[in-house]
């Protein structure tokens, strides 16, 4: 730029936050506005987050740690833990081997409805976890369109396992194709050609080139996946009906526990979720900020 | 013959329902001798890529045939083609070493440890990327990426290089040092080679021969002094090279043009009675004191210093026309704006303007390449 | 088949003409297997739910919905959703400025926390707002001596939404900005504009089908959310039922035609902020130019 080029900005024109550098690498809240900012949306945090975690953990340990663990060794807890965890990893494997082939259709793929499938697949995040289940008791209920075939052949889904991993499958199937889609999309099909004429077929370019690609965004999706299976509630509280130490899962348990005014053991239940949901977290920001930096 | 294309035409079903399909490629034939550069040339979108691409056997053809050293490759899926191909933007894949990218055709093809190691080595040596061979893509440059893309290329031997715009992506310099390190490179290594560009001055400079592509058809195929001195149609003449665009009429022996209809002399018309156009290169407008036969009085407009040479505008009976001067004839001149000069079309072509004229005209301002 | 350069790539030629015929391809092959999974698991089960909604009758649906307590879920559902996405969104974009735009200690510390809502389970979230803000705490004792309930109240019900969907506009938000070019701002500040003009006119139309799409997304997440609601605003009817609650209780007291009518609505509702979703994308996208 010479020098007549070179319009003057005065100092206080530019604006807090504003610079010359690159998007991402803020400046220094200098001025009072930025200040003021940072602290209102960080007590608004601490009100809507933070304070309400803390009482979690006060409510767990209010009688001592020695009731806290008593109320997670009971046979019901016990059970309830087994069963979110069973529940939870057919869940994630079923979801993640049809997730990424989804991914592959949607991102590689044009074909008249590749956009409603796309819309398909969105689905179940817009869809209400009781709605959810009130579906799946009608379709696999005795009277219902596939459920009469399974009670005929003696097999029980609603009101059982079955019907409870089929709700969950229901409500965590799109995390992991949301997540790679735009992955492969922005990485483009080149690698992939370049692969295959370099002699690599299908299956090959698929492992050695496809999967590594995504790999970040596959494992941020499997995070989300896994969270969300260990928190579901409204659709396994309607399709298992709660039976005790047959058909309860961890959030059953803790509702259970509420409900019957056993507070510890809803608390130390709560704790356990929580603590596993926030190592979860963290585990899911790192590879959000993996997957972010390849991307970029 | 190192490949043979003959009859490629594609189409491209157009996005959106009940638009027509758009032809990529219109009947291309031509053929590359064994061991020879040869660059596929063009403005963008003139369907070269694609036709490179069908050559890999990226895209497959509507009709026509490709054939790889005589074997018929139609049929074959890029794996099995045995091409080498180097993407504009190298496609290095990203989370393997430079290493494991050279690696990955050999590995694929099922060499051995050993043999995989030496060719590598070889490789890394070809290209001068020696020590580098740990490095992530994302770590290297964009010259050192394309050098690392063309020595994964190479690897598994393959018959035929291919290179879809292979300095598309770098800066000036470093596309004209690129480009003759790998002039330099194919005369070592004799693999019959194919490079996509739109760069006429790349072209020229390293290619045995080039094949002419606009809109999807074969406009020329020659060297480069054929291409750049007999053009064989006005595209070819305007796109390569700069050149000055005259249209006017021939009628009987003459040929008029501009707004005072002035007589062209020195020059022949294709058809005895039409539109024509001429087309001449600033170089070869010819300059002079002295009029003769053939000479035209001109005016200078503009003389424009640029180093190597003059740049002039010179006003012809209204007709605006560029011409060069060596920086020894222009200081022998000793030419100003507003004075007089004689010039005469030492070379030219001249073409019948036909209905094609005005869409081209067109499509070449709207490119960029004439004004 | 040429052109196939990886498992899933479909033909690029669009052409139709094939030369060789495989009956086996594999792109075909994840094609239906992909359909026939979320045909299944997805399709069939909206299908069953809405053809036997529409099987008792249209008749029988309006009558379903017109009893008071449906009618109030249904209001109190939407309402509150919409109170609490107009409060999400200056929130959430702010969050999302702050963020991206300025340092403070333990700021990523803080950047990952914000997806906290997503990861804790809503029950928990529940028992969370109970204990602070229930009747036995501290804040909520204070607030009921001066009449204010916000367990078992519309209050509590707000506040369960409102930290569910806390991370939806934050996250939509948070990206546009950090992909900003600060070349826009500074092009506005040398043609003269002031801080605040440059914020409204240059940074807020940048944002806004992000903050749509945020807000879009928390819409649909709060009026279907339970768990967290159950736990805190119980099953009052006519004053904290909300529509998934109600269809809830419906379904308890053995009364599945009740429930059929309000998870339609839902269904449909979901259904048109999807279509939304669809269209603020694709307007967003239309003003993306890319330098």
């Amino acid at each position: 730029m010479s020098a007549d080029d070179t319009v003057p900005i005065s100092t206080a024109e530019t604006p807090a936050g504003f610079s010359g550098h690159a998007p991402g690498h803020p400046k220094s809240g200098g001025l009072n506005t930025g200040a003021f900012l940072t602290v209102l949306v960080l007590a608004w945090f601490a009100l809507l987050v933070l304070f309400p975690l803390g009482a979690v953990v006060r409510g767990a340990f209010r009688e001592g740690f020695t009731v806290f663990l008593a109320a997670l060794s009971t046979p019901e807890a016990g059970h309830a833990f087994g069963l979110t965890l069973f529940i939870t990893v057919i869940s994630v494997i079923v979801n993640v081997f049809f997730g990424v082939a989804m991914s592959l259709v949607l991102a590689r793929q044009r074909f008249p409805g590749v956009t409603l499938l796309s819309a398909i697949v969105d689905l179940p995040f817009a869809v209400s976890p009781v709605v959810a289940g009130f579906m799946f008791i009608i379709l696999f209920g005795p009277e219902g369109w596939l459920g009469r075939w399974f009670e005929a052949g003696g097999i029980r889904i609603v009101f059982a396992l079955p019907g409870m991993i089929l709700v969950t499958m229901f409500v965590t199937l799109p995390f992991v194709t949301r997540e790679v889609v735009p992955v492969l999309m922005e990485a483009g099909v080149e690698q992939e050609e370049a692969a295959s004429t370099l002699g690599a077929g299908s299956r090959r370019t698929f492992r050695s080139v496809t999967l590594p690609t995504v790999r970040w965004g596959l494992s941020y999706g499997i995070a989300l996946t896994t969270a969300r299976a260990l928190g579901e509630f409204g659709a396994v509280l309607v399709i298992s009906g709660s039976i005790i130490r047959r058909t309860q899962t961890a959030t059953l348990h803790i509702h259970q526990e509420f409900t019957d005014f056993d507070y510890e053991g809803a608390f130390s239940a709560s704790l356990v979720l929580a603590a596993v949901s926030f190592f979860m977290l963290i585990a899911m920001e790192l590879m959000r900020r993996r997957a972010d930096e390849r991307r970029g | 013959m190192g490949i043979t294309a003959a009859g490629i035409t594609k189409r491209f079903r157009a996005v959106g329902a009940g638009k027509e399909p758009f032809l990529a490629v219109d009947d291309v034939s031509f053929t590359v001798p064994k061991g020879h550069l040869v660059a596929l040339l063009g403005p963008s979108g003139s369907g070269k890529s694609t036709v490179l691409r069908i050559i890999a056997g990226l895209e497959r053809p509507d009709s026509g045939e490709i054939r790889l050293e005589g074997v018929p490759v139609t049929d074959l899926p890029a794996k099995a083609r045995g091409v080498g191909f180097v993407f504009q933007h190298y496609a290095l894949f990203k989370h393997m070493t430079v290493w494991k990218n050279i690696a990955f055709g050999l590995e694929v093809n099922g060499k051995t440890r050993r043999e995989i190691r030496e060719r590598v080595e070889e490789l890394l040596e070809l290209v001068r990327l020696s020590g580098y061979e740990d490095r992530y893509p994302s770590q290297l440059s964009g010259g050192q990426r394309q050098r690392v893309a063309l020595a994964r290329a190479l690897a598994p031997r393959p018959r035929v290089l291919l290179l879809d715009e292979p300095f598309g992506a770098l800066d000036a310099k470093v596309r004209r040092n690129l480009a003759a390190q790998l002039k330099k490179l194919h005369d070592e290594v004799r693999t019959t080679s194919v490079f996509v560009t739109h760069d006429q001055e790349e072209a020229i400079e390293i290619a045995d021969e080039i094949v002419v592509i606009n809109r999807g058809r074969v406009e020329q195929i020659g060297t480069a002094e054929q291409v750049y001195d007999r053009p064989a149609s006005k595209f070819v003449a305007s796109f390569i090279g700069n050149v000055n665009v005259i249209e006017g009429f021939a009628s009987g022996d003459a040929v008029r043009a501009g707004p005072r209809g002035i007589v062209l002399k020195n020059v022949k018309a294709p058809i005895p009675e039409g539109e024509v156009v001429l087309l001449v290169r600033p170089e070869d407008v010819e300059i002079t004191d002295e009029a003769s036969d053939g000479h035209m009085k001109a005016d200078i407009t503009e003389v424009r210093y640029r180093g190597t040479h003059y740049e002039t505008e010179l006003d012809l009976g209204g007709i605006e026309i560029r011409s060069v001067w060596s920086k020894v004839r222009g200081r022998a001149l000793s030419r100003r704006p507003g004075q007089g000069i004689y010039i005469r079309f030492a070379r030219h072509t001249m073409f019948e303007a036909g209905k094609g004229h005005e869409s081209l005209r067109a499509q070449l301002q709207s490119l960029g390449y004439i004004e | 088949m040429a052109g196939t350069a990886a498992l899933g790539q479909g033909l690029s030629t669009g052409s139709g003409f094939r030369r060789r015929r495989r009956i086996f391809r594999p792109e075909l092959f994840l094609r239906g297997m992909s359909a026939g999974y979320v045909g299944l698991l997805i399709v069939l089960p909206i299908v069953a739910v809405s053809v036997r909604a529409l099987g008792g009758g249209l008749g029988r649906i309006w009558s379903d919905l017109a009893r008071p307590e449906a009618l109030f879920s249904i209001e109190l559902t939407f309402l509150i959703a919409l109170l609490m996405i107009a409060v999400n969104s200056v929130m959430g974009t702010l969050t999302a400025w702050v963020l991206v735009r300025h340092r403070f200690p333990l700021r990523s510390v803080v950047n990952a926390l914000i997806d906290l809502p997503f990861a804790v389970p809503t029950v928990v979230t529940g028992l969370m707002l109970v204990t602070l803000y229930g009747p036995r705490s501290a804040v909520g004792s204070f607030l009921s001596e001066r009449g204010i309930e916000i367990v078992y109240a519309k209050p509590g019900i707000v506040l369960a939404l409102l930290f569910v969907t806390f991370p939806f506009v934050v996250r939509a938000v948070q990206p546009v900005l950090m992909e900003m070019e600060p070349e826009m701002e500074e092009a506005a500040a040398t043609l003269g504009a002031g801080r605040l003009t440059i914020f409204a006119r240059v940074v807020i139309p940048s944002i806004t089908p992000a903050v749509l799409t945020g807000a879009a997304q928390a819409f649909s997440r709060a009026i279907g959310e339970f768990g967290s609601v159950i736990v805190v605003a119980g099953n009052i009817p006519m004053k904290t039922q909300v529509a998934p609650v109600y269809i809830y209780g419906e379904i308890e007291s053995y009364n599945p035609r009740g429930a059929l009518g309000i998870s339609v609505v839902l269904l449909l509702g979901s259904l048109a902020i999807l279509v939304i979703l669809n269209l603020i994308q694709r307007w967003g996208r239309r003003q993306d130019v890319r330098g």
